[in-house]
This record gives C-alpha cells, sequence and structure tokens, in this order.
C-alpha cells in the first residue's frame, strides 16, 4: 500500500519493520517473526532484572516528556502486598502525532508483549490500555490481538507455563485530549473526569485505583521487546548518549511525502524535512517548523541543522516532544496557524485552572481580533503578559503547551502580527 | 451480536455506527446484562465500568438519553447526577441524537495548512446543513473535529466508525456516495 518507510537504519528498523504489511497482525505470523520471544526470556527474569536492562538501555519515554523508562519502573514499590497496574497511555491526540496509531494497526502484538514485559517489571497485575475513543478501526484491531493472545496464554493465568499471571484490557476513550496527560488519564480510567490533579502523590506511590501505578506511552512500550531480546547495548548503537535509540518521527504539514518514519535519534531537521519527507511542494521555502508536536516552539530556517534529540531541541529553546514536526511554508499566515492551535488548547482545557481556562479563550479572542485586522499594538504585550501567567502555574502543562507556540511566534515572526495591525504587508 | 465478545475488549467496542440496535431498556436482554457484567470484572471499582457503559449506550441508540444515564447509574451504585457530570465532559458522547453518519472533519493545524477549511465548506455544502446541524433527510450530521491523529494524511476526516484519509474538496463526493 506504499506505506511511507524509512530504510536509513543499516539493520533495518525496530518498531516499524512490519508496519504495511496485514499479515503481522496475525498471531501465528507474528510469533513466526520472532513475536513473544521477549516475553519467554521476560518470564524467566526477575522483575528487577528487566527492570535494570531497560534503565541501561537509556530509553526515555516517548509520550512527550523523556523521562528515563527504567527509572520511572523503579520508583514502583516492592513488597507492598498491594496491587500494581500499568496504564499503557493510548490516548495520541497531540496534533502533529500519529505514531501510536500505527504501532497499534500495524503491530498490535508488539505492543502486547511490550505491556506484559512492563507489567512483570512493575509487579502489575493488570495492564489497561487507554485508547483514544475515535481510533475505533485500530481498537477493533487491538481487540482482536487481545483476544487472540488470550486465547494463546499469552494473557492471563500461568503465562507461557511460568507460573506468572497479568491481564490486559482495553479501555475506550470518548474524546478528551486532556485524557492523555498521565494523571488525568487516571482519572477517567477510574469513571471520572479526565481532570488532572496535582502531583505528589506520584502515580508509583497512589495512581489508579488508589493503587501504585506506572504510565507508560505505546511508544515506549513498543521498543520494549527488543531490548529484552537484543540487549541494552545494541539498542544504544543508535542516537547520542542522552538520547539513545530510534524513534517514530510523525511528519505532517507542507511535505512532499509526510507519513511516519522510523529514525534514529539525532538526525537534523533539514535531513529529516528534506531527505526523508521529499522537501516542500512546489520547492518552495520552509517558514518555520513546529518540532515536537503542537506544544512545542516554533523554529525557523536558520536552526534546522540543530540535532534532533531530546537535549538538542532542548538547548536550542524547543522540545523533541513527540518528534512531530509540522512544516509551515513561506506562504503560510503565521497568525491564522497560532490561533487554530491556541483554539484547540482553548477547546481542551479542562478548566479547572483560572490561568488555563480563562488565558486560552483569551488568547483565541485576541488572535482573532488581529487576524480580522482589529487589532492594536498593545494586543501584542498582552499576548506576552498571558503567556507569563500561564507558564508553571496550574495543575498540569497544558497551559504551557500553548505558551511555547504562541511565544515563539511572537519572538521570531512578530513583523507577520504587526502588519495585520498597520495594514503593512509582512 | 450473538456472539460473545471477549470481557478484556467488551467495554472498547466502536460506538459509533451507523448500524445501530436501538432498545429503551439497556440492560434487560441477554447482550445488555452480559455487558455489564464483563464491564464490571475488569476493574476493582464498579465506578471504572461506566465509560464502558456509556460507550456502550451510543453503540446500540447512537446517542446517550438522560434515561440511559439513569440505567447506567442504577448499575453502578452511582447518581445519575454523577454520570451527567461525567459524560458532559466528553466531546464524542452525543447527548442528542445524530445524523446516520456523522462526518467530522479535522481542522486543526496539520489539516488546517492543507486545506482543511474548504473540505469542511463542501462537505456542509454537499449535506446541505450547518456545521452541528443535521441535514433534513436524517443521514448527516457534519461537524469540525479536533485533531484525528491522521494529520501526515491531511485532511482527516471520521465517519462513523471509520476513517477518511487525504480528503479534499472534490473528493468529498465521492466520500459521501460511499456512504449508504
Ligand atoms: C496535556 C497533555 C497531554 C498528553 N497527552 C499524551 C498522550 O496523548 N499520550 C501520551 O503517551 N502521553 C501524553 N502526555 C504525557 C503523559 O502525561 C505522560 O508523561 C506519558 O504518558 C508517560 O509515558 P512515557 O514515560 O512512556 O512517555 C500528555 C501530557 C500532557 C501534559
Ligand atoms: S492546566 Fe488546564 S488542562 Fe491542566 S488541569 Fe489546569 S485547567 Fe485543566
Ligand atoms: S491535525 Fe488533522 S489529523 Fe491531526
Amino acid at each position: 500500500m506504499g506505506y511511507p518507510h524509512s530504510h536509513d537504519l543499516e539493520i533495518g528498523t525496530i518498531l516499524s519493520r512490519h508496519f504495511g504489511d496485514p499479515e503481522a497482525r496475525k498471531l501465528d505470523v507474528w510469533t513466526g517473526k520472532g513475536g513473544y520471544e521477549a516475553l519467554r526470556k521476560a518470564v524467566t527474569m526477575t522483575p528487577d532484572e528487566i527492570t535494570e536492562v531497560v534503565k541501561d538501555s537509556g530509553l526515555r519515554g516517548r509520550g512527550g516528556a523523556g523521562f528515563p523508562t527504567g527509572l520511572k519502573w523503579s520508583f514502583m514499590p516492592q513488597d507492598d502486598g498491594k496491587a500494581h497496574y500499568l496504564c499503557c497511555n493510548a490516548d495520541e491526540s497531540e496534533p502533529g502525532a500519529f505514531k501510536d496509531r500505527e504501532i497499534i494497526r500495524w503491530c498490535p502484538h508488539l505492543l502486547i508483549e511490550g505491556c506484559l514485559i512492563a507489567a512483570r517489571a512493575i509487579r502489575a497485575e493488570h495492564v489497561y490500555i487507554y485508547v483514544r475513543g475515535e481510533y475505533f478501526p485500530y481498537t477493533r484491531i487491538l481487540n482482536g490481538a487481545v483476544v487472540e493472545a488470550y486465547e494463546a496464554g499469552l494473557i492471563g493465568e500461568n503465562i507461557l507455563d511460568s507460573g506468572w499471571s497479568c491481564d490486559v484490557t482495553v479501555h475506550l476513550g470518548a474524546g478528551a485530549y486532556i485524557a492523555g496527560e498521565e494523571t488525568g488519564l487516571m482519572s477517567s480510567l477510574v469513571g471520572g473526569r479526565a481532570e488532572p490533579r496535582i502531583k505528589p502523590p506520584f502515580p508509583a506511590q497512589s495512581g489508579v485505583f488508589g493503587k501504585p501505578t506506572t504510565v507508560n506511552n505505546v511508544e515506549t512500550l513498543a521498543a520494549v521487546p527488543m531490548i529484552i531480546t537484543e540487549g541494552a547495548a545494541w539498542y544504544q548503537q543508535w542516537g547520542t548518549a542522552k538520547s539513545p535509540g530510534t524513534k517514530l518521527w510523525c511528519c505532517s504539514g507542507h511535505l512532499n511525502r509526510p507519513g511516519t518514519y522510523e529514525l534514529a535519534l539525532g538526525m537534523p531537521l533539514r535531513d529529516v524535512i528534506f531527505d526523508v519527507c521529499g522537501g516542500i511542494p512546489g520547492d518552495k521555502r520552509l517558514k518555520a517548523v513546529i518540532p515536537g508536536g503542537c506544544s512545542t516552539a516554533l523554529l525557523t530556517e536558520d536552526e534546522l541543522d540543530i540535532p534532533c534529540t531530546y537535549e538538542g531541541l532542548q538547548e536550542a529553546g524547543s522540545s523533541l516532544g513527540t518528534a512531530s514536526p509540522i512544516v509551515m511554508d513561506e506562504d503560510t499566515r503565521i497568525v491564522p496557524a497560532i490561533r487554530r492551535i491556541a483554539q484547540f488548547y482553548a477547546h481542551e482545557s479542562c478548566g479547572q485552572c483560572v490561568q488555563c481556562r480563562e488565558g486560552t479563550s483569551w488568547i483565541v479572542k485576541i488572535l482573532q481580533r488581529i487576524e480580522a485586522g482589529d487589532g492594536k499594538l498593545a494586543d501584542i504585550d498582552t499576548l506576552y503578559d498571558l503567556c507569563e501567567q500561564m507558564t508553571g502555574r496550574t495543575i498540569c502543562v497544558l497551559a504551557d503547551s500553548v505558551v511555547f507556540p504562541l511565544r515563539s511566534s511572537l519572538d521570531k515572526f512578530r513583523g507577520e502580527y504587526e502588519a495585520l495591525m498597520t495594514g503593512r504587508r509582512a | 451480536m450473538g456472539k460473545r465478545i471477549h470481557p478484556a475488549v467488551a467495554g472498547a467496542q466502536p460506538f459509533q455506527t451507523a448500524d445501530l440496535r436501538p432498545t429503551e431498556i439497556l440492560f434487560e436482554d441477554d447482550e445488555g446484562r452480559e455487558r455489564v457484567e464483563s464491564a464490571i470484572s475488569r476493574y476493582p471499582e464498579k465506578k471504572a465500568a461506566l465509560l464502558p457503559l456509556l460507550n456502550y449506550a451510543q453503540e446500540r441508540n447512537g446517542w446517550v438519553s438522560s434515561a440511559a444515564m439513569e440505567e447506567i447509574a442504577a448499575q453502578l451504585d452511582i447518581t445519575p447526577a454523577y454520570v451527567h457530570s461525567v459524560a458532559s465532559f466528553y466531546t464524542m458522547y452525543n447527548k442528542h441524537p445524530v445524523g446516520r453518519h456523522l462526518i467530522q472533519v479535522c481542522t486543526n493545524i496539520a489539516c488546517h495548512l492543507n486545506g482543511a477549511d474548504a473540505v469542511m465548506s463542501r462537505f456542509l455544502e454537499e449535506a446541505g446543513t450547518g456545521p452541528g446541524e443535521t441535514s433534513e433527510d436524517g443521514r448527516f450530521t457534519v461537524m469540525e473535529a479536533e485533531c484525528l491523529g491522521a494529520c501526515g494524511f491531511a485532511t482527516a476526516v471520521q465517519i462513523n466508525d471509520e476513517y477518511f484519509e487525504n480528503v479534499t474538496p472534490d473528493s468529498v463526493p465521492d466520500v459521501l456516495d460511499r456512504l449508504s
């Protein structure tokens, strides 16, 4: 089906090797390709041994924050006699990101295997895979795979005759971006509104049903099986010391070949955009790119050579986020683009914090006014002021998320805002 | 239906479809009772079965009525007011009946850059209705959606439980022709 692939990795890809092959969804085909070998190995390992390997691999969370996965697992208490839970975060709703759905729809068994290994590492008795509601077609595929795995004795009681048991339940959300924030996800899973809450207590102390819980992203968990079979050093052959491994890049916007590509961390955006994705239609120039999904600061043409790692983009004042570059060509009007992003956050704010609830809707109103030609120069100061008030002051970082694209657009494209106010062309 | 759904996935059935199986009372027949049991069996607290049961109500009837919420509340030993407060938080629960085909056009950033607004206009024009409204023949409800997670394939459109990708204004009539 011409599924976009990347072939830059010498030994082939890790996560995306079977993307585009519907046969790989079937358990017998999947096991024929080495599927569930890692689980077979993991059930002979102790939880701590599994955690150590993942720690050594340097794998970092792919849900956006980049927290070291092994370290997160090690926060789970030991011998506390309580039930533990793993929540797999498949709520993928950050505009620009469409990678988790590719894992779910092409390699559902890879995800299930990763979930089970992680569950063993954190001593969880039940895994909840929280999938965003809109992903009906992909949930159907995942459901089929879960049932197949149950029937084959890979999930449930006495997995692979190891004496270890673990259940998996697919849980479908119903349309709320904020359910992707980990505490929002937990509030939603237990039957509530997806309202984030203040940490501490951290999920490892008190998560779903008041029990120790770990939340991990789909792509994070899908990377685990190969790390278990091939080892930590193998995984580190890609990327940098601080950002090892490969990452699924979701490339969208003005591109000749948009899509999901698995690339070693560290590739500069210039190569991602102009080589992997074939450049911009009509050979146009690049005006801006939002590198990590719409909650990250935008970068301009002269910043494209920064290596795309967690540390590299952070130094450049942006963030790797979910590695979802949204490319804007030279004809893009920045103000409407940022207005559309702001509308998203205004729509998705859960409303608990005044700064976020009021701030996001004020930003939209001001941007709409500017777009309509009714703005005044003082509006720019007001926008900066709102950015200030919305940073670091709320329960979760949704409020901060709108600040990054907005403030960077004001810093880098002030002329476009002003032109709309004075009637001058930018 | 007939076929038993594995409890691990019973709460995760697609709940926006054109094939409704309307019922006034949700949990009286075998299927309904089985869904409640399955849902409750997967969580240490009953309340966690709330979203799975709201999903089920919409799967059967196409929307979630107050009566359905009351029934769900009774099953889970929670108040109808609580069920309302949760249901209203989530955008995918229809609080009113919608058209047989719920058309949701992503107009978020990646689709916006690729002309989603024109796609949205074309859908409204072809369906002969306004945003969020249902066409007179009851076939279509057209709405703007936030990111559908298919940004590389702009414009992304979700129609009931299906995705349509790379939709352009010109391909809108074809898309509509494929719907029953
Ligand atoms: C507003 C908001 C939305 C988020 N949405 C998602 C999401 O859709 N999927 C996801 O995996 N993480 C999302 N996150 C990050 C999660 O809070 C959490 O860090 C992540 O799931 C942890 O998994 P990881 O360590 O494997 O990355 C979101 C965070 C915020 C603040
Ligand atoms: S920052 Fe916004 S989304 Fe996050 S908890 Fe506060 S109001 Fe809700
Ligand atoms: S922006 Fe349209 S699907 Fe993501």
